[in-house]
């Protein structure tokens, strides 16, 4: 142990101390060589900790815990001490706490109105209207028969694989100042034209329109882990449908719930490109951290400090799900075999889920008409000739002298943005279940600090990242900007607290006396986790999948800061389109995109396939025929 | 195959609680022992400890005399049938059997043959392809002991197994891990809170109670002779008489209840006030008046329950009073009467005086 800890200590002196020009503060990247050594001494460290009895003694919970550690330590925490450390100096890189606190107090942000109280508004009401949106969506998905439930999951499912911006694109479409239902309405109706949409409703609408989706997925991981046996027992112990999904459903869903809105205010604050396309003057914290960047101000010791308060607030959120959940404990997936079936829903429930879901759903159909139609017509609501141009210009194959060729000008964003993606999602899911996995199963000392640490990768914000990467890594000694593997670093650590989070919850419910029976026959940490809990963890895995791509390739935040000539992605060549008034290539492209992950998206589904839980399937009632 | 198990002043300890408290004991191959005692008693985490699943704070762990207080669950060679079975949910009834041997590298050929046979060996036919949810209570069981079995492991443990059966069945799965385990010679470590069960079921019992062990004996020995006050009612129902040793020689004490004279065992106990624990079946009754050496009493109260007569009956201090069982239900006995008590001196128990 000790010889790999003195090896990676050795390491990381000489990457920041060994200059050009002997000692000095280092500017020279570290090789592929040092990358070996990296994970030789870091290899030799996990042996080490393990004979000293971490983690059970066993290697590989060590090993384990040596690589996500280690990984968040360097993607994670070391870009985030980047940026806090240009909070606490001036632009010249001079200590100036003084400064900080100035910058920290500025009046601009705590008063009402001001971007933390509007960030904290937009992300509560975000946070509640997507958890109970999702809520429906999954009690309607799960628990009814009705008819509606194929284009109820695909409806649900477009949001998610739809790149953030276009969302808020076709929301000024529809309802700017020169919208079409705007135009519609002063016509025919005499109300006059406004720019409500520009600021907290149209944030609000987009970010709701846009995180529903994952509120129901999670919630529809954990409605299918609450075991229908527990329901029966309510109905058999004389409960109404109604009494017994207050009394155990509703219960059961918590940890969900409180997953789900946490998922949805994080997301919410997070957001970039909605704020930044349809905010107008109203300003949150993440544009304005992005224009702190970017804009002509240029200060970073600015962008740092309202970095931090994001944080704070991201971290507040943690709280109080902590004080929410503490002490529940639900199993659910015992070792017995369940035999239940669920029992339906009250009907008042299911009344209000379809009263809840409806609105969104029309919302939602108009803002994917206008994308999927907008890119094929001249100018949508002025001119609706039918044009492919839009088409031709971003997608054509010619055929020249060396034969077939892409012509069209959205290739190589698109080629890079899927290879990059594709690099990035199993790396995500797969270090996001393990490192659920060791938080929910594993004991091991500095566990608590563990979580947190990897809790805050969650709480940190796209731009924090981006910015943070750019400071971390433009220099020695892990030069990677101008790569694709910062980008692909940039998915992964981005995302991977999705799945933790997915892991997590469906870990919770299944029994530990699963693990114990595979420890018991001789399969160790590391067989039991292949075959007993990954098998388990199947729509954990899938969720974690298809969001760590679709995500990747959505992305907007934190990749604009880090994308180059070489490496440019799907999302920012949009985005610029966008900026320069080619709405028909952007929207066009946005369109391709959302299609081709779509397919993608069966893809997976049908490659981990749904839950195995041994459950059967609701036998279709007999009819009795009265004669 | 099987082995002994040895705990050397075991303690576990979560904080300043001790769910187990400087407990030892040796278990002999090739015997069945049962841990009894009320929830709470520590009992299972005795059980998870020889497993494995608990690490000792203190003291040492032996199976077949190899110290394994620090080997993981899989370096232990002990299976355990979980009170809730633990089936994989995910797995067929012959992967789940199959688990273990898969686990330790066993090609999958062989070992679904050998899972065929445990699976046999439990009367579970032609059921591989089912999951564990579309199986009955009593068949999950069977599997879950199969899958335990099939590594053919030094120590079986098991943890309540009959408790998510019903009564019936309960009795009949009990018969048959006890056959199973004559027949195999298998060391079983079997926890329970029943003490019937325990009776039935057990070579041995150590009856544990507030992280201690409060006595460790055959069946018979517990049941008869209780040497603590709390395992006296927690195996059966006793009436307690305070009674007079008047002196102890040769390891026997001799008793003076009421008008007659007793000689049992004295279990350290000096001469003086002691009590006696006295089981509904080791006091015969029969009726009328006698002469002096014989203990006489009054029937104060009398019930016909079926299969057998119970009595309590006012001994001659009127305070003291003995529940009698009698299987007479012929003729029966009935209140006021005056009946004479002979008492069998190896079903009765000597205890401090309480």
């Amino acid at each position: 142990m000790i010889a790999g800890a003195a090896g990676l200590f050795w390491l990381t002196a000489q990457a920041f101390l060994i200059g050009p020009h002997g000692p000095g503060l280092s500017q020279l990247p570290l090789g592929w060589g040092a990358l070996a050594y990296t994970i030789a001494t870091g290899a030799l460290l996990a042996t080490g900790l393990a004979r000293v009895g971490w983690g059970r003694g066993e290697p590989f919970i060590t090993g384990a815990l040596t690589l996500v550690g280690g990984t968040i330590l360097i993607f994670v925490l070391y870009p985030v001490i980047s940026v806090l450390g240009s909070a606490i100096r001036d632009n010249n890189g001079i200590f100036a706490p003084l400064l900080f606190l100035t910058k920290l107090t500025d009046p601009a942000i705590w008063t009402w109105g001001g971007v933390a109280w509007n960030t904290l508004l937009i992300a509560i009401v975000v946070g509640a209207a997507t958890t109970l949106l999702g809520l429906a969506f999954a009690l309607l998905a799960l628990r009814t028969a009705l008819p509606l439930k194929p284009l109820l999951r695909a409806l649900s499912i477009l949001p998610i694989i739809t790149p953030p911006f276009v969302i808020g694109l076709a929301l000024i479409l529809l309802f700017g100042r020169a919208g079409m239902i705007t135009t519609w309405l002063a016509q025919h109706a005499g109300i006059p034209r406004s720019r409500w949409i520009y600021g907290f409703w149209g944030i609000t609408i987009a970010q709701v329109l846009a995180f529903t989706p994952i509120a129901f997925l999670v919630l529809m991981g954990v409605l299918q882990g609450v075991s229908p046996t527990l329901e029966e027992a309510a109905r058999t112990l004389r409960a109404s449908p109604w009494r017994s999904f207050r009394t155990v459903t509703w219960p059961l869903l918590r940890p969900g719930l409180a997953n789900a809105f946490l998922i949805g205010f994080v997301e919410s604050m997070a957001d970039f490109a909605n704020p930044l396309v349809i905010g107008g003057n109203f300003s949150v914290l993440s544009t304005e951290i992005f224009f702190a960047v970017v804009g002509a101000a240029h200060d970073q010791g600015r962008a740092a400090v309202l970095a931090l308060v994001l944080l704070i607030f991201t971290l507040a959120a943690f709280g109080a799900q902590h004080v929410w959940l503490s002490g529940a404990r639900y199993t659910t997936v015992s070792g017995k075999g369940d035999s239940g079936l669920p029992s339906p829903l009250p009907s008042t429930l299911v009344g209000l889920c379809l009263a809840a879901a409806g609105p969104w759903l029309l919302l939602t159909v108009a803002v994917y008409g206008t994308i999927l139609i907008g890119g094929f017509v001249e100018q949508i609501g002025r001119d609706n000739t039918p044009t492919l141009q839009y088409f031709l210009t971003a997608f054509s194959v010619d055929h020249g002298v060396g034969g077939w060729f892409l012509s069209g000008s959205a290739w190589p964003s698109f080629l890079t943005t899927m290879k990059l993606a594709l690099i990035a999602t199993p790396v995500t899911a797969g270090l996001g279940i393990l490192t659920a996995w060791l938080l929910d199963r594993i004991s091991f000392r500095g566990r608590k600090a563990f979580e947190f640490a990897t809790m805050m990768s969650f709480a940190i914000p796209g731009t924090v990242i981006g910015i943070g990467y750019i400071l971390a890594f433009n220099v020695g000694p892990l030069q990677l900007t101008g790569t694709g593997t910062i980008i692909v670093a940039a998915f992964v650590f981005r995302n991977m607290p999705v799945g933790i989070r997915a892991g997590l919850a469906s870990l919770s419910q299944i029994d530990r006396s699963l693990d114990e029976a595979s420890l018991l026959l001789r399969a160790g940490p590391a067989g039991t986790l292949l075959r007993v809990i990954l098998p388990l963890l199947r729509p954990a895995i899938a969720t974690a999948m298809i969001y760590s791509f679709v995500r990747a390739v959505t992305a907007v935040s934190a990749v604009i800061f880090l994308v180059t000539g070489g490496t440019n992605l799907a999302t920012v060549y949009i985005v610029g389109r966008a900026d320069v008034g080619e709405y028909g290539v952007a929207i066009v492209y946005a369109a391709v995109l959302i299609v081709f992950m779509a397919l993608v998206l069966a893809g997976i589904q049908f490659v981990v396939g749904d839950a195995r839980l041994g459950r059967r399937r609701a036998a279709p009632a007999l009819v009795v025929l009265q004669p | 195959m099987s082995a002994s198990v040895s705990f050397r002043s075991v303690s576990r300890r979560y904080g300043p609680i001790a769910a187990v408290n400087d407990i030892s004991f040796e278990i002999a191959p090739a015997t069945l022992v049962t841990l009894l005692g009320p929830s709470g008693c520590g009992k299972t985490t005795t059980l998870r400890l020889i497993a494995g699943l608990e690490q000792a704070t203190s003291g040492r762990i032996l199976i077949g005399g190899r110290d394994v207080t620090l080997l993981s669950p899989g370096e232990r060679d002990v299976s355990m049938v979980f009170q809730s079975y633990a089936l994989f949910p995910h797995l067929n009834v012959l992967e789940n059997v199959c688990y273990g041997l898969r686990s330790s590298g066993i090609p999958r050929r062989q070992a679904a043959e050998r899972a065929r046979l445990k699976l046999d060996l439990v009367g579970l036919r032609n059921l591989d392809e089912r999951l564990p949810s579309e199986l009955s209570g009593g068949q999950q069981q069977r599997v879950a002991l199969a899958r335990a079995m099939v590594l053919e492991p030094q120590v079986l443990l098991f943890d309540e197994p009959l408790s998510n059966l019903d009564a019936r069945l309960r009795r009949r799965v009990r018969d048959e891990i006890r056959a199973l385990q004559q027949s195999l010679g298998l060391t079983v470590v079997y926890v329970t809170h029943d003490q019937s069960e325990a009776l039935a079921i057990s070579d041995r019992i150590i009856v544990m109670n507030n992280a201690r062990i409060a006595q460790d004996g055959t069946p018979r020995e517990l049941y008869d002779s209780p040497t603590d006050r709390f395992v006296v009612d927690f195996m059966g129902e006793a009436s307690l008489l305070p009674v007079a040793i008047v002196a102890v020689k040769n390891g026997q004490a001799a008793i003076r209840l009421g008008p007659i004279s007793l000689s049992l065992p004295h279990r350290g106990l000096p001469p003086g006030a002691a009590t006696l624990a006295v089981r509904p079946h080791a006091v015969r009754l029969a009726p009328g008046t006698a002469n002096a050496a014989e203990l006489t009493g009054t029937v104060r109260r009398s019930v016909y329950v079926g299969d057998r007569m119970e009595y309590d009956i006012a001994l001659h201090d009127p305070s003291c009073e003995v529940f009698v069982i009698d299987p007479g239900v012929t003729t029966p006995l009935t209140a006021g009467q005056p009946v004479r008590l002979s008492i069998d001196p190896a079903r009765i128990g000597l205890l401090p005086p309480g």
